[in-house]
């Protein structure tokens, strides 16, 4: 019931923040992860960060990802 | 390693192990999003024969009452109100239609991707009144809070929700103490754990002797826990393992937990097939109640009318496959769906129809000969 | 300051937006035609404008085709709905085989349209028939009262000769046949999509990869005419659509290799954030051919090698199994069927 990516911190304003994923960037409320902070490494479900993660575990659930789903290790472009 | 090369050692191990077992085994996914990936992935088409996946009443949309559906559409309906809602309710029939079927009439309804878009609608729009649909486990419950709390910082009159929240482990429970239904160990969902720790499924483990795993979400994922569960059953043992941790703690997010806590309570709350279950889902407080949409519009719930011969509630109980329905695939199909075990990406049904039609094709081919070898 | 000369159309050269009056047929649908439509699109059909475009006709068959176009938004990285529009109407041509050479170009606009926004994407409509080598020979310009039309719809038809020596056919398709996928997937649907989610949560600059296919086609045919036994541009519906389609009008089982369908990560991430399937996402730039296994890797290397098949794979085999369905063996190795989607997706989120 729950369709959550880990995704990057790269603005923030108080509860508000922007994350990146590859070249898109996606708005998130941080009122459950207060602490994370631009850099950080978040689980975004629905608009929320549902939780912080490790860039280390972030990056392996990508690889994850990518490799069920079938993309390139490495960008095309 | 390759993928296909790390999936069939999991594939041979897990072979190996149910080999050892006495009987089989029956594991109950409680995710829909478990479902739909374990099927997307073809998980089902690995699996040793003795050891069944069972679909759980882990979708939020097809456990929601008809009732609920209803009192959704009826507002929609109305003048000066916008419903806003996730994308998964817009195709769910009640009695009067659907959400979607309303908006062609000329209803506003608008589907959002966060509960904050909601509540922007309604600041942007002083003079209509908005009502969020709040469907959806632990894992949302606390984005709806959030979404309360925000409304009433604002000071918006304009802004209600209609609580359908439910938890989780009431329906473990509840499925736990059913006869009919043979469990023999739990894929925990693996985001709501997020939000309400690992150890909330201690009470499954310890009080039914069921094995739980919690799990992410990719194949390999999925079918390690299958693996961890079959050799728990193989070896008589019952325990609680968390094969998520970079994500699920113990404890879960207490951030979030204290955000459902403030808002809401634990209320009696009627689940489609599962019947009425006594602190189910979650209530507004009285403190909160100026946002509930029940209150403010006056609404009661009616009756369910679930179609005849629609088998969706024991779809969701794991007491039949969506291909034992008899509406499956002729009557019922995503196209027209019928129950909302179909018309939800997250439903068994829709799973079932969009990526396991074939086993039912190749059933009636088996009859006639064995399927040739592929060559890809 | 413009000096009027006599005989020059009174036009504001100010003017910004269309008016229900630039669609009545009188004085400003000529001004529109003359300063705006015609100084982009002039060839000898359009300097006629008569009320039919005539052309001579060789010996042999015609293919003629037609599609309407209401994306939304109008214009999004890597294209707009003009250049949408040429490359559909080619491709449909170019998937059969025969050469496009003569397209229509129908306007609906809505009242208070920007002109600025008609000319960039009459300049995409012209630049893009340029690159395909086609001319709008014919066209219409209707304006519909604000609220309609979305700011544009835009139909256009298409007539070619197909070619010599072609023999295309769900019909001709054999147990054995390869399908062939000329590059990555799901960038045109996923770019659009996103720039609708831009006023809300996401922004990309994800780009479409609306490209006219005829040269592409064209090379491929050169090489292996004989060996090409069907064309499709997987549009809406994705990938997805056209093999589900291919395996039931065939009546063989089709067995697709996950690992071999190309997609770019950036569009991988885009369809994760949007709950989408990427096979059911629509693409406007790319071509499936189903050739005969012993033309496959020909067909693929000179694919490859254009530049508009740069990611060029083979996807899949037609197997002698008759049950009509396409079966994926997927990344992990698992198996399950690709079926045709359903009209419009709802992005999966709870």
């Amino acid at each position: 019931m729950c369709l959550a990516l880990p995704a990057k911190i790269v603005e923030k304003s108080g509860d508000e923040a922007w994350v990146v994923l590859g070249d898109a960037r996606m708005s998130v409320n941080l009122i459950m992860t207060p602490e994370a902070d631009v850099g950080d490494w978040v689980l975004v479900h629905a608009g929320f960060a549902i939780q912080q993660v490790t860039e280390q575990d972030a990056l392996e659930t990508w690889r994850i990802i990518e490799a069920v789903h079938g993309a390139p290790e490495e960008a095309a472009t | 390693m390759t993928m296909r090369e790390q999936m069939a050692r999991l594939t041979d191990e897990l072979h190996t192990v149910a080999a050892m077992l006495d009987g089989g085994a029956s594991f109950m996914e409680v995710c829909g999003t478990h479902t739909v990936n374990a099927c997307r992935s073809g998980v089902h088409s690995l699996m040793p024969e003795n050891v069944r996946l069972i679909s759980g009443p882990g979708c939020p949309v097809c456990v929601t009452a008809q009732r609920y559906i209803d009192a959704l559409i009826g507002l929609g309906r109305r003048q000066g109100l916008t419903v806003t809602t996730y994308g998964d309710m817009m195709r769910v029939a009640g009695a009067g239609g659907s959400l979607e079927l309303a908006r062609s009439e000329g209803a506003d309804v608008r589907v959002v991707t966060s509960t904050m878009e909601a509540v922007a609608i309604a600041r942007e729009h002083p003079e209509r009144q908005v009502v969020f649909a709040a469907v959806g486990f632990e894992t949302t419950a606390p984005a709806t809070a959030a979404a309360v709390l925000a409304a009433k910082r604002q000071g918006l009159s304009n802004f209600t929700v209609l609580p359908c929240h439910k938890l989780v482990l009431p329906a473990m429970m509840t499925l736990l103490a059913d006869p009919d239904v043979r469990i023999d160990g739990f894929i925990c969902p693996g985001h709501v754990s997020v939000i309400i720790g690992a150890e909330a499924y201690r009470p499954v483990v310890e009080e039914h002797g069921k094995p739980c795993v919690v799990t992410g979400f990719e194949a390999l994922q999925i079918m390690q826990g299958i693996l961890h569960l079959t050799k728990q059953v193989a070896a008589g043992q019952a325990k609680l393992e968390n094969l998520y941790p970079e994500v699920v703690s113990a404890d879960g997010n207490l951030r979030a937990k204290r955000l459902i806590e403030e808002v809401f309570m634990p209320g009696d709350s009627a689940w489609r097939a599962l019947g009425r279950m006594a602190k189910s889902g979650l209530d507004l407080r009285e403190e909160y109640m100026a946002f509930d949409a029940f209150k403010r519009f006056d609404i009661t719930l009616g009756e369910d009318n679930d179609p005849p011969g629609c088998r969706c509630g024991e779809v969701i109980t794991g007491k039949c496959y969506p291909g034992d329905c008899p509406l499956f695939g002729s009557v019922c199909t995503p196209i027209y769906p019928i129950g909302p075990c179909m018309v939800s990406s997250e439903g068994s049904c829709q799973a079932w129809f969009k990526y396991r039609r074939n086993e039912l094709k190749r059933r009636k081919a088996a009859q006639t000969g064995p399927a040739k070898e592929v060559r890809v | 300051m413009t000096v009027l000369r006599p005989g020059q159309p009174v036009v504001n050269p100010h003017a910004r937006r269309i008016v229900l009056a630039h669609g009545g047929g009188g004085q400003l649908t000529d001004e529109l035609l003359e300063e705006v439509i015609r100084p982009r699109l002039d060839n000898p059909w359009l300097a006629d404008l008569d009320d039919s475009a005539v052309m001579a006709v060789e010996k042999g068959q015609l293919a003629f085709t037609t599609d309407s176009y209401v994306v939304q938004p109008l214009e999004f990285p890597g294209g707009d709905i003009g250049r949408l529009a040429v490359s559909g109407t080619v491709n449909d041509l170019a998937v059969c085989g025969a050469e496009a050479e003569y397209i229509s170009l129908s306007l609906i606009l809505e009242e208070g349209l920007e002109l600025a926004l008609l000319r960039r994407v009459l300049d995409s409509v012209a630049g893009t028939a340029g690159e395909a080598g086609v001319r709008v020979v014919t066209g219409d310009t209707k304006v519909v009262a604000k609220g309609q039309a979305d700011g544009m719809y835009i139909n256009t038809a298409g007539v070619g000769r197909i070619r010599d020596g072609i023999r295309l056919g769900v019909s001709r398709i054999q147990p054995g046949d390869v399908v062939l996928v000329s590059g990555e997937i799901a960038d045109h649907g996923l770019a659009v999509m996103l720039q609708r989610e831009q006023r809300t949560v996401i922004r990309s600059e994800l780009r479409s990869d609306v490209a006219p296919l005829n040269g592409l086609i064209e090379t491929l045919l050169d090489e292996i005419i004989e060996d090409v036994v069907f064309l499709r541009d997987p549009t809406r519906g994705g990938l997805a659509g056209v093999l589900s389609d291919l395996a039931e009008r065939s009546g063989l089982h089709l067995m697709i290799d996950e690992t071999a369908v190309p997609i770019r990560q950036e569009t991988l991430y885009a369809a994760e954030m949007l709950g989408l399937d990427p096979l059911e996402v629509a693409n406007e730039g790319k071509v499936v051919a189903v050739v005969r296994p012993e033309a496959a890797e020909r067909a693929r290397a000179v694919v490859a090698s254009h530049p508009q098949g740069r990611g060029a794979s083979i996807v899949g085999r037609f197997q002698s199994e008759r049950n009509g369905l396409c079966e994926i063996l997927t990344e992990v190795g698992g198996r399950r069927i690709i079926q045709k989607p359903y009209g419009e997706e709802l992005p999966r989120i709870c």
